[in-house]
């Protein structure tokens, strides 16, 4: 076995590699239950891309032929209700644990310097998820599959001038149709997995090339003894395998209880009108996105069309995402954690938090005026915390922070 | 040969030319492989005009029907409706129907031909996100407020039309819904996709 290893270390890094990224790899010792969501992240991807590859065997990527193979699988495949509803399921999942998971940088400052390119991956992961989920959900060919990703094909037609050959290039049919369906199922099964796996492996190396951030805040480099170990570091594995291998218990149980008893969770994992094959001549009476793209879509509908063109809406939702990327350089403040940081600024995410599940919870409701007038103030709010940022990280009285970290 | 023989502008040169080249290569290979997802010959070849039958329509109802893969509704609207078309002028964006797509024909207010100005012939996609609005004909449903004339509400973001497809003002949707050209090849047939009667 020794013999075979030192064989292979002397063609391929496998050893050094190891070490580097998982038994030499000094982690800060005081990880909190918010870092679980980064490795579960890891676990969903790989959960979705077994999943993905077994309903790959069975499903018909064709518009005649779409919905009855989904039907098919789901009652005449052996076990097939189990892989397709740990595919759905694992697509909200995804969404849960990434969201947790760029709350917690933002709870830490983990994007701030030198941690920006981290967080720049991170998002361009978040931004080939939607793609990647926005896609999946047009194979089942339901009836709101369909007419989601004609609202949101549409978007690129409100694009000055180029709009609408754009979106009919996308969609490679006047309406949403046979090709539409086709392409999203070539880029959903091979081009956005691909890009994902790419950027999830350029994250975590940037990622181990600085170090991780902790709930402190404090960079743990700076105190390392006699042999260049950081004191406050200890190696990710076994320590941090260990510690989320009980993250995974807790994930699983949790996942396979909505698989088994809640699988469409009440029309937000799997949408009424889904169980209904697609009809180009019949928009369901409320349609709304899956969950996970409420908050932005209450952006979207809650601004009103300016000089005769929707694009206002479609670019403000644009830029609430796009504001995201810069959030390293719009947060000034030196101290990275929240918990050294002013209440005005610990106010200021507890606001964004709330702002963003109202958003998000109005984007499943019917458009009512009330309900419109509420988005459009908590849109503001939204924009308003990335000022407000901006604003308090420069003036903000933060308390001391630690030498090392706390506990 | 020695190193200091190196001629460096010829060298990047060289670098400049080979890269410049091989740029333009991969753009030529990418027009073949992005013009593949245009639309194919096939779905442009297949949009001939659909006729349609409204003798069964009574005022109030709609009957939609698929042109160029697009609901086309055909709705008779009630006199109720048809008196409203008349005073909503400054509620809608577009009253006269300036900037929407239409025959010339149908740029009245009632958004339609002449020998029938109650039957409206419209595709029923709403211009602000492609969505299809329903028909709401009945005056102040309870779900859309006592201002409600009658006429289209998308479901999607809550653009709200008159009876005529034209748009009112602060909705998402910037246009009025679009007409197709159509014509009465006899009393109650419209031929949708094309106004020539022959």
């Amino acid at each position: 076995m020794g013999k075979l290893l030192t064989w292979v270390d002397d063609r391929f890094p496998l050893t050094r590699m190891m070490r580097e990224h998982l038994t030499e790899y000094y982690a800060p010792k005081n990880f909190n239950f918010w870092y679980y969501f980064g490795s579960l992240a890891l676990l969903v991807l790989v959960l979705q891309i077994v999943t993905g590859i077994f309903l790959t065997m069975q499903y018909q990527p064709s518009a005649e032929d779409a919905f009855a193979s989904v039907q098919y699988i789901m009652r005449d495949v052996h076990w097939g209700w189990l892989i397709r509803y740990m595919h759905t399921t694992g697509a909200s999942m995804f969404f849960i644990v990434v969201y947790l998971h760029m709350f917690r940088g933002l709870l830490y400052g983990s994007y701030k310097k030198p941690r920006e390119l981290i967080w720049i991956f991170g998002m361009l992961i978040f931004l080939a998820l939607m793609a990647e989920a926005f896609m999946g959900y047009l194979l089942p060919w339901g009836n709101m599959s369909f007419w989601g990703a004609q609202v949101i094909i549409s978007l690129f037609s409100t694009i000055p001038w180029v709009g609408h050959g754009l979106a009919q290039w996308i969609r490679g049919d006047f309406v949403i149709s046979g090709a539409t369906l086709n392409r999203f199922f070539a880029l959903h099964v091979i081009a956005m997995p691909l890009i994902l796996l790419g950027l999830v492996v350029a994250h975590i190396l940037a990622l181990h090339e600085v170090g991780s951030n902790n709930p402190d805040g404090v960079e743990i480099k700076k105190k390392k003894n006699e042999r260049g170990i950081p004191v406050d570091g200890i190696p990710f594995h076994p320590y941090y395998t260990v510690k989320d291998l009980v993250g995974v218990v807790v994930f699983m149980i949790v996942f396979f209880l909505i698989v088994f008893y809640a699988p469409t969770m009440h029309d937000l994992f799997l949408e009424a009108p889904n169980f209904q094959p697609a009809d180009p001549l019949n928009t369901p009476a409320h349609i709304a996105p899956v969950w996970y793209f409420t908050p932005f879509y209450s952006i979207l509908r809650s601004i009103p069309s300016i000089g005769g063109t929707a694009f206002p809406g479609v670019i403000t939702m644009g830029l609430s995402i796009v504001l995201l990327f810069f959030l390293p350089w719009i947060d000034n403040g030196l101290v990275r954690s929240t918990r050294y940081r002013s209440g005005l600024h610990k106010a200021l995410l507890l606001v964004f938090a709330v702002v963003f599940i109202s958003l998000g919870y109005l984007g499943t409701q019917p458009p009512t005026p009330t309900l419109k007038t509420v988005a459009q103030t908590l849109t503001a709010c939204y924009f308003a915390f990335f000022v407000g940022l901006f604003l308090v990280s420069r003036f903000e009285k933060t308390k001391p922070v630690p030498e090392r970290v706390t506990h | 040969m020695a190193s200091d023989d190196v001629d460096r502008n010829r060298r990047r040169f060289l670098t400049r030319a080979t890269t410049v080249v091989g740029g333009a290569g991969v753009v030529a290979v990418a027009v073949p492989f992005l013009a593949s997802m245009s639309t194919s010959a096939r779905a442009t070849a297949a949009g001939a005009p659909v006729e349609a039958d409204i003798s069964k329509l009574e005022p109030g109802q709609k009957v939609i029907y698929k042109w160029r893969g697009q609901p086309v509704i055909l709705a008779k609207r009630t006199e109720r409706l048809m008196e409203t078309l008349k005073n909503l002028a400054p509620r809608l964006v577009d009253p006269m129907s300036k900037a929407s797509e239409q025959p010339p024909y149908a740029q009245n207010i009632q958004r339609a031909r002449e020998e029938r100005p109650d039957v409206l012939v419209m595709i029923l996609i709403c211009t602000h996100l492609g969505c299809s609005p329903t028909w709401r004909p009945e005056k102040a449903p309870p779900d859309l407020g006592p201002d409600w004339p009658g006429g289209f509400f998308c479901p999607c973001h809550g653009s709200r039309y008159d009876s005529a497809g034209r748009v009112f003002q602060g909705q998402p949707a910037p246009k009025n819904m679009a007409i197709p050209p159509y014509v009465y090849v006899s009393d109650n047939r419209v031929k949708i996709g094309d106004d020539k009667r022959g």
